[in-house]
């Protein structure tokens, strides 16, 4: 009797297993489903553009609802120099605040500053672009970009950069601010891969007679480097990819310049400005096409890096 | 001629300099953006700002509407998101040796983590705002939710492969069947981890505004309805502080303010509770 009585549990509990793990199965082949209908959903909307300009969409600077003539270059453009720009200024900034707390700082002021960095990273990107719009823009106007025409613009080959009026907003406010938003993000990482490093490869070093700077560079950077990638390709995928910040600073003018103190526009607030008031399917299609494109270059960025670390660790792998 | 040892110390010493002025850099902004957000904002909040709507150009109001559309969304999103997250987490570390799905799933959540939040705002308009021919809340929480999911499958699969192999071998040697070693014992024992997974999504998506763009839009009166357009705290900041009205710039400087100190104060209690799980563990 009792023996039925057993079994039947047993059976009981072999079937929740079974129903559990479908279960989960399901909610991972949701997460997975998402995907497939966001990239399904983004090439759908975007078929009339592709149709009607083909490859000419991605090389044309034209940008015109009233005569539904549409190119995304000066978007893309916009795009990619502000993320260089705020990588120029974020990287070596935040290589010396991740060197700053794992070398540099008395222990006791290691988790407050530490926790200060991060909080940088919590603050929502709009405040960052309405802080930069009414506070930075203006002082930058005023003080910044004169100082930058006298010096760096007198300078032959790259004084075209900074040619023209002081105006506050543009690629180069815009591509500072993204800097603020991604040094935070980088230099969180970076301090905590620079943590992982044994004690004693450190130790061994500084015995040999070695000064802090040559043990971070030749013995914590090589060891880290993989880490450190991985953090600068994740502060580049929050720049390309950030929306509120950069709309209010960048200008949003559909113009190509050579100076970087001229408007341009982003990927992102070409979108944020003009989605909710596109009429017309070309319009709204040239839109969702331009949303493609970003993702597809935050998806190729991302792969690039995780391929990249793969092969940095294949290499060490042989040379030992 | 200097010796090399000079010069070894020399480089040394500028490039400390740097790592220390570098870090005052970072500080110096973090200190300048909250300071200019007291500045702006401490003189706005009153009685008014949490019992009345959001005015007309030129006459007074508070964001009581935005305030109360935002705790609706982001309700909504983190019931919506993390349910299916923490499932989605515990399958990929319990079950995720074997299969397709596994692999494929983390990979492609690794994306979304990083997905840029303007493109899943133009997704959810495209599947549902386009279908249904209207902003609604409800396309704001989905939206929302969508953020919501990949935080918390990733913090779930990390803090439940933190759990040591032996506590499961453990039960199932007592007899246990996976489920319950999953729900009594591994979940229980990374409790805290998942949980602070669930507050940075929180805190994740209580700032975002791009996705709500395109989905809740905005609503300048009071409303109930998840079927309508819905004021939010972010998109009326936005709207607010492009405009040219001073009381609108005002009041957007205010909600600048509340909606930093609730993100930064979720931030703050998910490290607390973070370092309680290390600590259990």
């Amino acid at each position: 009797m009792s023996k039925i009585h057993f079994a039947a549990k047993l059976k009981r509990q072999l079937l929740f297993d079974r129903i559990f793990h479908k279960v989960t199965w399901f909610f991972t082949f949701v997460v997975f489903a998402l995907l497939a209908a966001l990239i399904g959903s983004l090439i759908i909307g975007s078929i009339p553009t592709i149709k009607a300009f083909g490859f000419d969409f991605l090389v044309s600077a034209d940008w015109n609802p009233v005569t539904e003539k549409f190119g995304a270059l000066v978007p893309i453009v916009g795009t990619l120099i502000t993320s260089m720009i705020a990588l120029s200024i974020g990287i070596p900034v935040s290589f010396g605040i991740a060197l700053f707390l794992t070398e540099l700082s008395p222990p006791w002021l290691r988790r407050p500053l530490g926790t200060a960095i991060e909080l940088l990273a919590g603050i929502p990107s709009i405040i960052y672009g309405m802080w930069g719009l009414f506070v930075f823009a203006p002082l930058f106007a005023q003080y910044i970009q004169p100082w930058l025409q006298d010096t760096l613009g007198q300078v032959p080959g790259i004084g075209f950069l900074f040619e023209g009026s002081f105006m506050g907003i543009g690629m180069l406010s815009a591509g500072i601010i993204l800097a603020i938003m991604v040094i935070p993000f980088i230099a969180a990482v970076m301090r905590d891969v620079f943590e992982i490093v044994p004690p004693m490869l450190k130790e061994s070093a500084y015995a040999f007679g070695a000064t802090t700077w040559e043990v971070i560079w030749h013995v914590v950077l090589p060891y880290t480097k993989i880490g450190v990638v991985g953090a600068i390709m994740l502060g580049l995928g929050r720049a390309l990819g950030e929306t509120m910040a950069v709309t209010f600073v960048i200008g949003n003018a559909h113009q190509l310049h050579t100076s970087l103190f001229m408007p341009g526009n982003s990927i992102a607030s070409a979108l944020a400005n003009e989605f909710t008031e596109a009429d017309g399917e070309l319009y709204t299609s040239a839109l969702i096409e331009l949303g493609l494109i970003l993702f597809f270059i935050t998806f190729v960025v991302l792969a690039f890096s995780k391929i990249l670390l793969v092969q940095l660790k294949k290499r060490e792998g042989t040379a030992t | 001629m200097i010796s090399i040892y000079t010069r070894r110390r020399i480089v040394n010493a500028i490039n400390l300099t740097f790592s220390i002025l570098a870090m005052a850099f970072g500080l110096f902004w973090l200190f300048w953006i909250l300071f200019t957000l007291f500045e702006k904002g401490l003189g706005g909040i009153s009685i008014a700002t949490f019992t009345q709507m959001t005015p007309a150009p030129g006459s007074t109001g508070g964001l009581l509407n935005a305030i109360a559309g935002s705790l609706a969304m982001v309700t909504l999103a983190t019931l919506i998101g993390t349910p299916v997250g923490i499932m989605a987490g515990t399958y990929l570390a319990e079950y995720g040796q074997r299969g397709w799905l596994a692999p494929v799933t983390r990979f492609i959540n690794d994306i979304l983590l990083s997905a840029p939040s303007i493109v899943i705002g133009l997704f959810v308009y495209t599947v549902y705002v386009a279908k249904m021919g209207h902003f609604s809340g409800w396309a704001g929480a989905l939206a929302l939710s969508l953020i919501v999911i990949p935080v918390v499958v990733r913090t779930t699969e990390d803090m439940l492969r933190l759990i040591p192999d032996s506590l499961r071998e453990a039960a199932a040697a007592l007899g246990a069947p996976q489920w319950k070693i999953v729900t009594l014992v591994t979940w229980r024992a990374s409790k805290v981890g998942i949980m602070t997974g669930v507050l940075l999504a929180i805190a994740r998506i209580s700032g975002e505004t791009a996705p709500l763009l395109f989905t809740s839009l905005n609503n300048q009166f009071w409303n109930a309805d998840m079927n309508q357009p819905m004021a939010n705290l972010p998109v009326v900041i936005f709207q607010f502080a492009m405009s040219p009205y001073e009381n609108w710039q005002e009041l957007a400087w205010t909600g600048a303010l509340l909606i930093t100190l609730s993100v930064l104060g979720l931030n703050i209690a998910a490290r607390f509770f973070l370092r309680k799980q290390a600590l259990a563990n």
